[in-house]
């Protein structure tokens, strides 16, 4: 415990702190990422070798023999968008609701964070982009399996990592605001799992186009961010078409939709962890 | 000490609802001191030390740290300060070095001082051999010696130490209060709650007794011992069913507080008064004389014992 050689007082910088804290946050939980890497990496690039083969090989030769091709392109092509996002989407579910209980309650370093300089906001904004990284990364994985399938012909394919990710943040935020105020498990994580998100993935012309449903179920695609999201993938991975302000209104939700969730997060947070 | 205080509370008030947690405390605490709350569960210490440690924003009252206003300058005077919480939240998940690190990264400090510094911090913390462990892995006692030493790796200027040994068994407080008594010679300005009174003797040059958030009493703990007791305390025991019809026989003796299982008799000279107890023709299952502790100040000044 002698003097250090470097005195902390001079390499503290509050300002420093306010700018670069959430960055921080980042860092601390890609260290924890760390420990699971292997079973990360192995997820990430299992995951869609499985899928793509079970619905380009399986489902998608016994759609081309009846129905031929579907919005103009062969069933795989069609199915591929919506299962990186359906991907990256079930990542958000896991990682805005068990890690945001552990890090209030059950193995608190939120409070402990907060009690070095960081404010509630920079937490929350290290884990949201945290978790933006966490779905980036299967999902690029996603997209290279489906370009070796060929399932994705445009040359603007790569665009599906972002929109998927946008989708992401779209759901999970909003999750987060909840899990960041809720403080006994009830298992409402799980419910919220197979209430709302696995019903928001499939009805979301997801596996079949949105119209296929019947018009009264039709709204919940409108509601999903899973719907938004895939259709903007699909116009970036083989060029589906559709309406300029259609485009507009699904990158509109999506991202509206990840801003209040986020904000609203923030304000949860900050009033928790002032008790 | 003429030096500005590091901590200035005056009238500090938090109320959750209409429950006053804290209700108006004053004090002051100059830098190198080592101050203490003591005080029972639910005193208010807790809520006390998250005031000061710039986490919960005040109800009411006024509350400068190291000069600065925590409503105002909460990440500045964080920067400043080593804060180890009542409950650990090292995080599980991290290797005992990487705890450190990790913390340090907080206040912007590079990769490379923190290195270094979390080296000297695991030898200080006698935890050297553990680096490379997991934090479940470790004891209790080695998880709060972590939590101190990740407490310090800013360089704090104050360290607040919320309850730093409860649920320690006997050995590994002794550890922790030796690595405390260390920092307090190297001048490191201590503010901890307990409620231990044996806690607070060793390590306090100065407190406050703490109850239903207001201040009982403050001073030093021989100060303390000198105004609200005697210097010794005769314990006697009757049995559970007479200690309360023994005690009208003991009048006179000195001051008496009754307990359940014990009656507590407050002399300068606890042999005298066993004497006196016997010449009146009484007997007594046991008998004790021992020194006043802060725990005889607690009980005279609030009528209830610190741990219930």
């Amino acid at each position: 415990m002698s003097a250090p050689a470097a005195d902390p007082a001079v390499l503290i910088d509050p300002a420093r702190i306010r700018r670069f804290g959430a960055l921080y946050v980042l860092e601390h939980q890609i260290r924890v990422m760390r420990n699971y890497r292997s079973s990360i990496v192995a997820t990430a690039i299992g995951t869609p070798f499985i899928y793509l083969f079970a619905f380009g090989i399986g489902i998608g030769t016994l759609v081309s023999a009846n129905a031929g091709r579907v919005d103009g392109v062969d069933y795989l092509t069609f199915v591929a968008p919506a299962l990186i996002c359906m991907s990256v989407v079930g990542i958000a579910a896991m990682e805005f609701t068990y890690p945001i209980m552990l890090g209030f309650k059950w193995n608190p370093t939120f409070v402990g964070m907060n009690a070095a300089p960081l404010s509630a906001r920079q937490i929350v904004d290290g884990v949201v982009l945290f978790v933006a990284l966490r779905m980036a990364i299967p999902a690029v994985a996603y997209y290279v399996v489906m370009a070796l399938f060929g399932a994705a012909p445009s040359a603007w394919g790569a665009g599906v990592v972002v929109t998927s990710v946008l989708a992401g943040l779209a759901i999970g935020t909003p999750i987060m605001a909840y899990a960041a105020s809720i403080t006994e498990d009830k298992g409402q994580f799980a419910v919220i799992g197979r209430v709302i998100v696995l019903p928001l993935t499939l009805f979301s012309g997801t596996m079949f186009p949105l119209e296929q449903l019947p018009w009264f179920l039709q709204w919940i695609g409108w509601l999903s961010p899973v719907w938004h999201g895939t259709e903007l993938g699909r116009q970036l991975t083989y060029g589906a078409t559709e309406p300029i302000w259609l485009t507009v209104i699904h990158v509109g939700y999506l991202v509206v939709l990840a801003i209040v969730g986020w904000r609203l997060t923030v304000r949860v947070a900050t009033r928790r962890l002032d008790r | 000490m003429p030096s500005t205080p590091v901590i200035v509370a005056a009238d500090l008030v938090k109320k959750y609802g209409d429950f006053a947690a804290v209700d108006g405390l004053s004090f002051e605490v100059a830098p190198g001191e080592s101050f203490g709350l003591l005080g029972p569960n639910g005193a208010g210490k807790s809520t006390t030390m998250r005031m000061v440690g710039a986490v919960s924003t005040r109800t009411s009252g006024s509350l400068a740290i190291l000069g600065l206003d925590p409503n105002r300058s909460g990440p500045e005077i964080r920067s400043r300060l080593g804060v180890v919480p009542q409950a650990d939240n090292l995080d599980n998940e991290l290797r005992v070095r990487d705890n450190l690190i990790v913390y340090g990264r907080y206040f912007g400090l590079p990769l490379r001082h923190l290195r270094r510094r979390a080296d000297e911090l695991l030898e200080f913390a006698q935890l050297a051999d553990r680096a490379g462990s997991k934090v479940d892995d470790l004891s209790g006692g080695m998880k709060r010696r972590l939590t101190i030493a990740r407490a310090l790796i800013n360089d704090p200027r104050i360290l607040l130490l919320d309850e730093p040994t409860t649920g320690l068994d006997p050995q590994a407080r002794h550890i922790l209060w030796d690595r405390l008594f260390r920092l307090k010679e190297q001048g490191t300005t201590l503010v901890l709650t307990t409620h231990y009174m044996d806690e607070a003797e060793q390590l306090c040059d100065r407190l406050i007794v703490v109850d239903k958030g207001r201040i009982m009493a403050e001073g030093s703990p021989a100060a303390l011992i000198r105004e609200h007791s005697t210097r010794e305390v005769l314990e006697v025991r009757f049995g559970s069913e007479r200690n309360a019809g023994a005690a009208a026989d003991l009048e006179g003796i000195g001051r008496l507080e009754v307990l359940p299982d014990r009656v507590l008799v407050y002399a300068d000279s606890g042999e005298a008064a066993l004497e006196e107890v016997t010449r009146r023709g009484l007997q007594p299952m046991t008998s004790l004389v021992r020194r006043s502790s802060l725990e005889d100040v607690f009980l005279r000044l609030t009528g209830r014992s610190l741990i219930e």
